[in-house]
């Protein structure tokens, strides 16, 4: 009905608000932390930008939405023993290269702690604060044997591939990481 | 030039910088000034970007001792 635009309420929110921030998707497929980190960087820095920000997590991006105390997850023995040698959460994330067993990990947290680089941690709880989307892969958390009580609060309800296109086709930064 | 809010980042990395002084000018009205001072080399490019993109004005830049220093004016 075309009355209903014409109220005055639809008019001074059309001024308040600004009418289409631009989006931008970032699919988080990877649980390394030199990945991980980019992933939030990018994500904060767009919300900063005023963007309406996604991130869809999927496969091994779902551990950096692990909480600390999940423990091993899943009913499934091959889901457990992927998630006993997969590591999760933010701290337990593993480097691509140079991991050494968490040492090489540890190594690029100590230096960025004294670098005063914000960690993985900081900025997931800051792009929370800063309105960023946090999605997880509906499909891969079943595959995987996650459920939302293993992940961190404040997540958006569990999503597919078809409401990730569906962003993706609008958005103007689209990114696989 | 006296600036309305400041805004240190020193010490910080990118891309607090930017952040930081994303969330000052949110609580800040139209025609004020914040005042930032970093020491990222990142945000001698990224503040001037951020504040170009987002439409606001870059009154003022420049550097001493190592500190990179701006002033911005929201739109």
């Amino acid at each position: 009905m075309t009355t209903l635009d014409q109220s005055p309420e639809a008019e001074v929110q059309a001024e308040d608000e600004t009418p289409t921030a631009e989006k931008m998707v970032l699919v988080a497929a990877s649980g390394d932390l030199d990945k991980a980190w980019p992933v939030m960087i990018l994500a904060t820095t767009a919300a900063a930008y005023g963007m309406d920000v996604t991130v869809f997590f999927t496969f091994w991006g779902l551990s950096i939405l692990k909480r600390p105390d999940a423990g091993i997850t899943g009913d499934d023995w091959r889901q457990r023993m992927m998630s006993a040698f997969s590591g999760g959460s933010t701290d337990g994330l593993k480097l691509s290269k140079l991991n050494f067993g968490g040492l090489g990990a540890k190594f690029m947290q100590d230096l960025a702690d004294e670098k005063n680089v914000a960690s993985v941690q900081e900025l997931l709880e800051l792009a929370q604060d800063m309105g960023v989307k946090l999605w997880p892969c509906g499909m891969t958390m079943d595959l995987m044997g996650l459920e939302e009580s293993d992940l961190i609060p404040g997540l958006d309800t569990p999503a597919g591939a078809g409401s990730a296109i569906s962003l993706m086709k609008e958005a103007s930064i689209n990114l696989f990481i | 030039m006296d600036a309305d809010v400041t805004v240190d980042a020193r010490g910080l990395q990118c891309p607090m910088p930017v952040i930081k002084v994303s969330q000052a000018i949110k609580g800040m009205e139209s025609g004020q000034t914040v005042a930032i001072v970093a020491t990222d080399r990142g945000a001698l490019s990224d503040i001037p970007a951020w504040a170009r993109d987002m439409g606001h004005s870059l009154k003022e830049q420049f550097d001493k001792d190592n500190e990179y220093h701006f002033v911005i004016e929201k739109t």
